[in-house]
Order: structure tokens, then sequence, then C-alpha cells
């Protein structure tokens, strides 16, 4: 921040009011202690990014330390572990789960829960499978109305939850019933229903773009407009006289976003090509992440994770938020059910069961979502499912059964809640909770 | 500096408001001026939040008239008051902890450019309004859980000035603040009249009265007990305005000692 503006402590306010404010600028040249002045340049960030570590604002450092650990241990166990093939499976394989968490962070951003989303996202499948299989229907309007089976869903959960004010978590349990038995009710008596296999819901996890240009082109795509959004936006705060990051900044940022866009376009190139799930994953999380931090629709979504009275005076419709919310929550469940259906290339019984719900909750938590509303990025979900499938993918090349893995996950979000707790102690003590 | 315009900005006259079986105001006159502040003192209960809350269009009035610059209108729900140009700021902070300032300054409305939220824009204007209030803040964007409860409220008031109103209302802003962030809050009353708004201000603190009021508007069991000079008042005075002149705790004690005394 510049420093002009800056002045002595609040202490002595008597002093401000003054009849040259020019001369009593220049003349207040001391910085006060407090205020979070930046230094220029490289050293200014540095600086910050300690103060920041420093105050218990970790961000995603944690659960990338966490990844990095998690892949050095089963890459030692396991030399397979770390090859293109597997890599590349597990990228298309976290989809799923991954989408069923982007709409979680949406409700953990409420400070609300919905224990739903397993449920529904088997109801996508099923609806689909049922759609388009059984009935003949056009598959891009099974499709669609798979998906608006979710949107519904949490629509109605939505309602029961925000106009009649009942707590989201009984909502969304009973939803969790609901849909489970709506699921196999529709499924019938065959229990399994197998979908065209170069069908379109099938065509989301097995198709990859095999030209090695389009995993590369994607990687530069991303990293130029990374670079020019932050640089024309620096030049606008430039401009308009307000704090902007240094060029330097912005050069180091981009170059490490090449570094690591490109390593996992060669990772993608040396197996079957760019996964189309892994480009769908991206373009959401894009997309929500611009929705929730630049538009005024998601700064309504933190406004009530901070303060719903707040909210409500500021003139937010709240009951529509919410709704809203539940909604998108709903959505992605579908979406995120049509590409589990996609990998088994049917729509089964025990789809949206086992340890789905737990798996998308958690991938959202341990991402680094706070569980207490109002904190949290869509793009928690990649990181928290990356964790969650690198322990299954680990685990199962080592031959380890699910009972293990269930425990492994177990101890991997507590200590992912634990940090966040702590975190969150150590910012208040540094007043920033 | 102050400018008193004889036309007030707000006149309330013989308002009266009802709950059920409670008559809460009784014939209340209240008269503001633009850059002026009005402190409106009383006893618990003696109807200083209801008056507020049917300037602010919470409660709708019964009986009686409310003039804005001496036309008579009619307020039946916040968002009439909000239109009139008058900014009501309560006693519990109505802020987003998680939200930075400037996010917390514009919430709910947004400065929008093509659908898109201008965050330069809202920071440009956000820097430039904190500057003319003088308030300083350590940065306009670290979220508000990180700022001292005096600088909440500034920030609070500050929201409140973002729709240049004529009329500010401040429910008990000094209420739960420390010595040093009650100066804060009194200097920032006193450039809001320097500005030439007109501020109703609710407090039990007697010294801040004294501080930064022009005048002392007392209610007293729902009806107007008084409206005092500050300058040419004393503190004795309005205190005994607020308990009723002849009937408080210290003449009650007295007179209970006296007459035992007497026995």
């Amino acid at each position: 921040m510049s420093i002009d503006k800056t002045s002595a402590t609040p202490g002595a306010p008597e002093d401000h009011v003054v009849e040259n404010p020019e001369a009593a600028k220049a003349a207040v040249t001391v910085v006060d202690p407090r205020l979070l002045v930046r230094e220029r340049g490289l050293a200014g960030y540095v600086t910050e990014f300690k103060r920041k570590v420093k105050s218990g604002d970790l961000g995603s450092i944690p659960v990338v330390i966490g990844l990095v650990i998690i892949w050095a241990i089963f890459t030692s166990l396991n030399s397979n572990f770390l090859t293109a093939g597997n890599l590349s499976d597990m990228s298309v394989a976290m989809v799923g789960t991954g989408m069923i968490a982007v709409g979680i962070v949406f409700v953990l951003l409420l400070g609300e829960i919905d224990l739903s989303v397993g449920s529904v996202s088997g109801v996508a499948g099923a609806s689909f499978a049922v759609l388009n299989v059984t009935n003949g229907m056009n598959e891009w309007l099974a499709f669609v109305l798979a998906i608006l089976t979710g949107t519904v869903a949490g629509v109605l959960h939505g309602f029961f939850f925000a106009k009649i004010g009942v707590p989201a978590f009984a909502v969304t349990l009973a939803g969790l019933l609901f849909w489970n038995g709506f699921m196999l009710q529709i499924l019938g008596d065959n229990g399994t229903i197998n979908l065209d296999p170069d069908g379109v819901v099938a065509q989301l996890t097995s198709y990859y773009f095999s030209d090695v240009a389009a995993a590369y082109g994607l990687a530069a795509v991303v990293t130029a407009g990374y670079f020019l959004s932050s640089f024309l936006g620096n030049r606008r705060r430039e401009a308009a006289g307000v704090p902007s990051r240094p060029l330097s900044e912005t050069i180091v940022r981009t170059v490490l976003l090449a570094v690591l866009a490109f390593t996992v376009a060669i990772v993608f190139n040396q197996y079957k090509g760019l996964p189309l799930a892994v480009v769908i994953f991206i373009a959401v999380l894009l997309v929500t992440d611009f929705v929730l931090r630049r538009t005024s629709y998601g700064r309504k979504v933190f406004a009530l994770g901070g303060s719903v009275e707040a909210s409500r005076r500021a003139g937010i419709n709240v009951e529509l938020v919410r709704i809203s919310v539940f909604a998108i929550s709903g959505t992605f469940a579908a979406v995120g059910g049509l590409f589990i259906a996609s990998k088994i290339a049917a729509a089964n019984q025990g789809a949206g069961g086992g340890d789905l719900l737990m798996n998308a909750i958690a991938a959202a938590v341990i991402g680094g979502t706070s569980l207490f509303g109002g904190r949290g990025r869509t793009w928690n979900a990649l990181l928290g499912v990356l964790v969650i499938v690198s322990i299954q993918y680990g685990l199962a090349l080592e031959g380890i059964a699910s009972p293990v893995q269930y425990m492994i996950t177990g101890g991997v979000l507590l200590a992912t809640v634990v940090i966040d707790a702590v975190t969150r102690r150590t910012q208040k003590t540094a007043g920033r909770a | 500096m102050v400018h008193v315009s004889a036309t007030p900005v707000l006149a309330l006259r013989g308002v009266s408001k009802r709950f059920g079986a409670v008559q809460a105001l009784t014939d209340v006159e209240l008269e503001v001026h633009a850059g002026e502040v009005v402190a409106l003192v009383g006893d618990n209960g003696a109807g200083k939040s209801t008056l507020v809350k049917t300037i602010a269009g919470v409660h709708p009035i019964d009986e009686g008239v409310i003039e804005w610059d001496g036309r008579s209108v009619q307020i039946n729900k916040p968002h009439d008051a909000q239109n009139l140009g008058i900014a009501t700021v309560y006693q519990d902070l109505a802020l987003c902890d998680n939200i930075d300032v400037v996010g917390n300054l514009y919430l709910g409305r947004e400065i929008r450019k093509r659908g898109v939220l201008d965050e330069v824009e809202m920071e440009r204007r956000s820097r430039e309004l904190l500057d003319t209030l003088s308030i300083r803040i350590p940065s306009v964007r670290i979220p508000i859980a990180s700022l001292s409860g005096g600088q909440r409220q500034t920030v609070a008031i500050a929201r409140s000035m973002l729709g240049e109103p004529k009329l500010v209302i401040l429910d008990e802003p000094t209420a739960a603040l420390g010595v040093e962030q009650t100066a804060q809050v009194l200097d920032l009353v006193e450039r809001l009249r320097e500005r030439g708004h007109a501020v109703i201000l609710i407090s039990h603190n007697m010294a801040d009265v004294k501080a930064v009021a022009d005048k002392v508007a007392v209610l007293r069991l729902g009806r107007n007990n008084g409206v005092f000079e500050v300058k040419s008042t004393s503190q004795e005075e309005i205190i005994s305005a607020i308990t009723g002149a002849t009937d408080n705790a210290v003449t009650r004690r007295a007179a209970r000692t006296n007459g035992e005394g007497s026995k």
C-alpha cells in the first residue's frame, strides 16, 4: 500500500482537523507501525508472505505440503505411482468426486452442509440411464434432464431450509434417504443399466485429446490468460492510484504457473493425451472461482457466510441466495454423478453410496474450505480431491484393501481439521480470525 | 462551523406509537437541522430506540406528522427512509467479519462493470471516502475481523455515508468502545456535522453528549421531557430531566432517610 496517505496513530485525531490538509499530509511522514505497508518489489512480496504465515493465514500451504509428502511416500513404496499412466488415470478418476466437492464448497461458504449430494449424484446417473437407455430418449436431452434432476433436488432442499427454516443438516439428511430410495425405485428390478460405451456420458471420462498440441495449447492459453488478466488488472489499479502488485511478482507467479501447467501437459501427453474430463473440471473451477470472487452473487454468498444479519440489512435477499446455493450444490452433485457413471459406463444400485459423500465433503475441507462458513475457494476442491484420490490409488497399488483406505482418509481429514482449528486459533491471537 | 438552516431537515410533530397495550411514544416532537448534532437521551425504556425505528421506517408511526425538508412525508418501510436520505447505523454492527473493508462498504450496492465487480473503482472510492472522513485503518483490503472495535464502528459509519444521506442516525455508537476508540468515533461525528449532515446521536454517556452534541432531546416514558442547548445546560440538569427532575434515585434516598430521620 502507498505510504503517502498514512499517518500517525489514531490517538491524536484532533491534529487532523486542520485548515490546510496538504501541509498536514506533508508534515505527517512517520508511518504507523501497525499499518500494513508493503514494500515494493519481490522483497516486499516475501515479507508479506512471511507475515501472513506467522499470523496463521496459511491458505493452501498445508495441503500442498501434505500432497507432496503423500506422493513421496507412495513413490518410495511403488515406483509405478509417479508414472504418466497412473497420474493420468488419477486425474480422470478425481473429476466425479471433485465436481461434487465444488458444490459442497458453495454450501460450506454459507456455513451449512449438504448431506444429500451422494444420493443426488446417484439419481442423476440413474435418470440418464433410464431416460436414454431404457426409454430411448435423445442422449443430449437425457443428459440435460439428468443434471436438472440435481438442480430440482437442490431447490427443494433449499426451499425447506430457507423458507421453512428446517436446519440444512436435517433437510439434506432426509434428502440422502429419499433420493437414494428414488434412485433404487427408477432403476427397477434389474439393478444395473449399462450405458452406450460410445455415448456422450461414457465419453466424458473415456475421451482424450490425443494430439499433443491440445495439452500444450491449453497450458499456454491458461498461462497467457493468467498473465494478461493480472497484468491488465495491475495497470488499471496503477492508473486508478490504488496499490498494485509489482510486475516482478506477476512474472514470478506466471512462471510458476507455466511450470506447473506444462509439467501436467507433458505428463498427459506421455500417456493418452489431454483427458476431456480434466478440461471440463478446470473450466468449471475457473468459472465458479470467477463467480464467487468477481460477481456480486459471489459476494452475497460470502456475506451470508460472514453474517446473515448484516447481509439482510445490506438488502441481500437471504432466502433466494440460500436456495440458489443448494441448487448449485445439487446441480454439481448431478454433474459429478454423471462423471462417476461414465467411469463404469453403467448406472447401478450402489451409485452414490459408500464413501462418496464423505469423500466429497472431505475434499472440500482438506482443500482448505472452512467448516464455519465464509472462507474458501472452489480450487480447494481440486487440491482436496487430489489428496483423496492419491491415497486411494497409492493404497490400491500396494494392494491394501478399502478398510485401511477409509482409516487413512479419516486420519488425513482429522489432520486437516486439526490444522484448520490450530490456524484459526493463531489467526485469533493475531487478530485476523 | 455550525450552519443551522431555518427549515429542519427532519421534524416530528406529535408522533405517537402504540404496541398493543403499551403506549411507547406520546406526542413526541423533534427537530434536526442540517449541520447539527442532536443527542437523544433517556433512561432505558424511555422510547429512544422506538423513536429511531419510526424514523428509520422499521415501525411506522400511529399518529402525528413526519416532515422532511418542510414537507410532510410517509415513512412506512426502511426503504422509504433510505430514499429520503436517512442512514441508520445500529448498535450491533452490520458488518461481515470475513469480508474486507472495501467489500463491506459496498455490500449490497457493489459497483459493477459489465456484470463484474469493479474492485478497482470500489477500492479507489473507499480510500477517498475514508480519507475525507480522516478514518485510518491498516489497509482497506484486510478482513473486518482484523480491525479494533472503534475501527469497525468508523467503517460502519463510513458505510452509511456512501448514499450521501442528509440525516445520519447513530444508535449508541460508543457503547462498547474504549476511551481511545470512543474519541475516534466522536471525531467522526464532528466531521459529519462539518460536512453538513444532520446527525441524531443516541447515547447513555453524558460526557459523549456534552462533547459533540449541539442540542439534547430528552425522552422520558415516551414523552418529550425537554430540549436543551448543550452549551448553556449543565450535566445535572440533563440528568434530572432524564430521571424526572424531582424523582430520581438520589432524591428518593434523600427523602427516605429524611423521613426516617424525622421519625
